[in-house]
């Protein structure tokens, strides 16, 4: 990523767009995948539409277009999205001092558009030498240009979906399946992580059955708590040797 | 839009603002319990193998398929595979997406 550019406000901006493109680049076929499912999965166009401006968290959108087919409860569809997008609360407090000197109407739309991907592209500019008064710019680039970005390719999604019939028999679900996997196996790094993800494994196979898809908030739970006393076990271990 | 609808994607922008907006509201005033940041960072792992799971050992839902003819297990096995031996999450999407677009058409 470059980092020489006159720190103008406008060049900021861009500067941020410009740096997201690869998460643009990758964003782009689950943004088409996405709308291309959401009518088969019992979503309207609107609502489709509507899910991407308003939620706009990929992960957890197509994990609701997979409970909404499965015929899940609102309850849970809504606390299985808090638990997928806790993961922005750490975001969230790792941005804070970047952002703490800005004013709410700053503060509030750069959380709204807080994603995996911007996060991951403004860490690098907020963490520069240079003392630039303006890496929020910077910051606000690298979201529209992901907002934009995840809207435009889930209308084409929605229109693709609409135009050809059995684009959904295609199994185009696999895209999630594949991304999920090789994060999840980029992330066993540790025997308590292991653990966690055979325990999830495990308890989402045996718990297929109970209503409303709360066999994997059960499945998330145990894993969770498996790895945390896990590593607390290890920890002791090795305070002890 | 059926209420339906409305309501869920009301409910997940709720609660998707708020876990972002959380800390950039609160300031520095607010933070995490070590046991509770120790149990955030199983999430991601948890959930999504979760998710995972069911769908490439069961791919119609209903009936295991622990065999050479699933494709979702296979594909699956091969982005895995990838993301293990190479750390590169695109070139994982993109092989397990390859092999299981592949299998399914050798075998359609």
């Amino acid at each position: 990523m470059t980092t020489t550019f006159h720190p103008t406000r406008h060049g900021e901006l861009l500067q941020g767009a410009r740096d997201s493109l690869p998460m643009l680049a990758g964003a782009a076929p689950f943004g088409i995948i996405f709308g291309t499912l959401a009518g088969p999965s019992g979503l309207s166009l609107l609502g489709a539409m509507g899910m991407s401006l308003f939620v706009f968290a990929g992960s957890s959108q197509f994990i609701a277009l997979t409970l909404l087919s499965g015929g899940a409860g609102l309850a849970v569809i809504v606390f299985t999205t808090f638990v997928v997008n806790l993961r922005h609360a750490l975001y969230s407090a790792t941005l804070l001092p970047h952002v703490a000197s800005l004013g709410q109407r700053w503060r509030i739309p750069l959380a709204f558009w807080l994603t995996d991907e911007t996060f991951a592209v403004v860490q690098h500019r907020y963490g520069a030498a240079d003392a630039s008064p303006l890496k929020h710019w910077y910051h606000l680039g690298s979201s529209l240009a992901m907002y934009g970005n995840w809207i435009v390719w889930t209308l084409v999604g929605v229109l693709l979906g609409r135009s050809f019939e059995g684009l959904d028999k295609l199994g185009l679900e696999f895209a999630m399946v594949a991304t999920f996997t090789g994060i999840v196996v980029s992330l066993l790094k540790t025997r308590p992580m292991v653990a966690a993800a055979i325990t999830a494994g495990a308890v989402a196979l045996l718990a297929r059955d109970m209503p409303y898809k709360l066999g994997l908030l059960l499945a998330a739970l145990a894993g969770v708590v498996v790895g945390v006393l896990l590593e607390g076990r290890t920890a002791t271990e090795e305070a002890q040797a | 839009m059926s209420q339906y609808e409305l309501a869920v994607i009301l409910g997940m922008t709720a609660v998707t603002f708020l876990i972002r907006y959380s800390f950039f509201a609160l300031g520095d005033k607010v933070q995490f319990p070590p046991l509770v940041k120790r149990a955030l960072r199983y999430v991601p792992v948890a959930v999504l193998t979760a998710i995972v799971v069911p769908m490439v050992l069961l791919p119609d839902g209903r009936h295991w398929q622990l065999d050479w003819r699933n494709a979702w297990l296979l594909g699956a096995l091969v982005s895995a595979f990838i993301a293990w031996r190479f750390n590169h999450l695109l070139a994982a999407m993109g092989g397990g997406m390859a092999v299981f677009f592949l299998w399914r058409w050798l075998l359609a």
